[in-house]
């Protein structure tokens, strides 16, 4: 009895002792910078070496919701972030359907999609801008040889077709990670709930809608959870594709850019606020969202 | 379960006699499958073989309407070997990547087993704090970290970008690998204890050895997150000696400003992408399960 009380004080003395290093580590590179951030937010604050800090209050806030670069910015990213989100989930919940089906060459279907995933960002987008190029692109080429278009696009040079082709490369890289997760969600619905539902003369589309919908629908709100908040705080697809001065910067290319172009810590700081803001949004949102629907 | 057999036993004549027809329709949906499957697997590794493609093209080829190439070369590849900066990228990205990989699979397994075997009074408050954390946006703390590494003499340095790799890579280790110390059985240690073992010998020589797995998934999605980081590396360093390749890829660029270099760029894109799908085709199964394993049981 004794030992067992013991070994009990031991085992919590140790628990300490290895989550301590973590949680320091923790405290450094993320809560002490997130305090800074808030910080620095009301401080003029330039990084130039010159000027010293100084509060100045909400400055930098209203200089940041009156700049019309900023706003813009926004509706690139929420735009981004809802066709993205949506196509992926779609295209992701029928390629996880695919790959849950028994035929030949399952295995080669789940490496092949996985390696969108894995390719760098930074390395898709080249590849993609190269395959968009306006002259040597093969879409052009292929489009144009077929007479889709009538002559070759320089699809990255203006807002309106950049868009569409920054979107593609997200569905393409993204779509696979979504797929992984929900045919992980698909492989937790018991076999027998098609069987009863086959019998009682279901068709496949119905027995879609009545079970295979609602029970991935967990997996598919944590799905889009994941996408939702990565998509609202893109950088490099928008950065390599289009650069900073194609009228196409998004909330983190601003922010970036405030810090390392204008060397401004005080508006980057507060733009990072204002995109935390916005992200907290959206995460209350969707916990209400399935708050209402599944309980 | 008599209603189910009369249910099955009357439906027998009807689908006897609609045989003949429902194989038809279902060869025609067992084609349309596999062109989705085809279409699928197409459409996710085109981009990739056309950049393997493109970067076996001689220059003059590369800048022509022709899709299909009459020779190949290994041009570009010796182009993107002699350039010091890629080079020096490539070597800047193993050593950021494998020491992240290190230190947070260190520091982060035995916070996992703490979290997941030892008993602990805030247990449920930080697994929580941990898996808000693996979602936190890099982003909201850049300026923080900014002026943080430029105080600790830590900017442009590779130093500094494994500290701040460490924001994205521990949270979601231990995350993972707490899952998987909670799924290892009891019995286990139980014995160990009896026998008078302490816990840290139980955790090291037991337990340990069991979360190999795991330590491999964790490891490999790690690596792969640390290899791929753009926008700490792009704002934390400024020389060549510091970058790492995806900002040295992001900024290659060729004699005249207005067209790119596409060829050696094209090269160096496949060398740092080749190593990942051979890796990605070898640990197939357990960067999915690894993958999963942070959200689904979330």
């Amino acid at each position: 009895m004794i030992k067992e009380i013991d070994l009990y004080a031991r085992q919590k003395r140790l628990a300490w002792f290895l989550i301590a290093p973590s949680v320091l580590v923790v405290l450094i590179i993320i809560a002490y910078p997130t305090i800074q951030v808030f910080v620095y937010s009301f401080m003029k604050y330039k990084l130039d070496g010159v000027t010293p800090p100084s509060f100045v209050g909400l400055d930098n806030y209203s200089f940041v919701l009156t700049d019309p670069d900023w706003w813009s910015a926004v509706t690139n990213t929420l735009v981004f972030t809802v066709v993205s989100v949506i196509l992926e989930s779609v295209l992701g919940l029928t390629v996880a359907m695919v790959a849950n089906s028994k035929f030949k060459g399952r295995t080669i279907l789940r490496v092949a999609i996985l390696v969108p995933w894995a390719i760098p960002t930074v390395v898709s987008s080249k590849v993609w801008q190269w395959m968009v190029n306006d002259i040597y692109g093969v879409v052009n080429i292929v489009l144009f040889n077929l007479h889709i278009i009538p002559q070759k696009i320089a699809w990255l040079a203006t807002p309106a077709t950049a868009l569409p082709v920054i979107i593609a490369v997200d569905v393409w890289k993204a779509t696979p990670f979504m797929a992984l997760l929900l045919l992980a969600g698909l492989q937790l619905i018991p076999k027998d709930l098609y069987e009863a539902g086959s019998i009682d003369g279901a068709t496949k589309v119905r027995q879609f809608w009545a079970i295979t919908l609602p029970l991935v629908t967990p997996t598919l709100l944590v799905a889009l959870v994941f996408r939702t908040l990565d998509a609202l705080r893109v950088f490099d697809i928008f950065y390599v594709m289009v650069g900073t001065k194609g009228g196409l910067a998004t909330m983190a290319v601003y922010n970036q850019q405030q810090l390392v172009s204008f060397l401004d810590a005080g508006v980057g700081s507060a733009t990072s606020v204002i995109i935390l803001i916005v992200i907290m949004l959206f995460v209350i949102l969707y916990t209400r969202f399935s708050r209402t629907s599944f309980e | 379960m008599s209603t189910t057999k009369t249910a099955a036993g009357l439906e027998v004549p009807t689908t006897a006699g609609a045989t003949k027809k429902a194989d038809g329709k279902s060869r025609v949906l067992r084609i349309l499958f596999y062109v989705l499957v085809i279409a699928i697997i197409v459409f996710n590794l085109f981009p990739f073989f056309w950049a393997l493609l493109s970067s076996f093209r001689p220059s003059n080829e590369l800048f022509s309407t022709k899709l299909i190439p009459n020779e190949l070369t290994l041009d570009h590849y010796v182009e993107v070997f002699k350039d010091p900066r890629f080079v020096q990228s490539l070597i800047n990205s193993v050593i950021v990547a494998g020491s992240t990989v290190l230190i947070a699979l260190g520091l982060g397994s035995v916070c996992a087993y703490a979290l997941g075997r030892l008993p602990f009074r805030f247990k449920g408050p930080v697994l929580y704090l941990v898996l808000t954390m693996t979602m936190f946006p890099q982003i909201a703390i850049l300026s923080g970290l900014f002026v943080m590494l430029r105080t600790l003499a830590l900017f442009n340095t590779r130093q500094g970008l494994v500290l701040t790799y460490l924001i994205f890579t521990m949270p979601f280790t231990i995350w993972v690998m707490t899952q998987y110390f909670r799924s290892l059985p009891k019995e286990l240690e139980e014995a160990a204890y009896v026998d008078g073992a302490s816990p840290l010998k139980v955790f090291w020589e037991i337990l340990l050895p069991l979360t190999m797995p795991g330590l491999v998934s964790t490891g490999l999605l790690a690596f792969i997150a640390a290899w791929n980081e753009f926008l700490f590396a792009l704002t934390f360093t400024i020389t060549d000696n510091m970058k790492t390749v995806p900002v040295v890829i992001s900024q290659f660029t060729g004699a005249s400003a207005f067209e790119q270099p596409w060829g050696a760029i094209m090269a160096a894109s496949m060398v740092v992408t080749i190593p990942l799908v051979i890796l990605v085709m070898v640990f197939q199964y357990r960067i999915v399960e690894g993958l999963t394993a942070g959200a689904v049981k979330g």
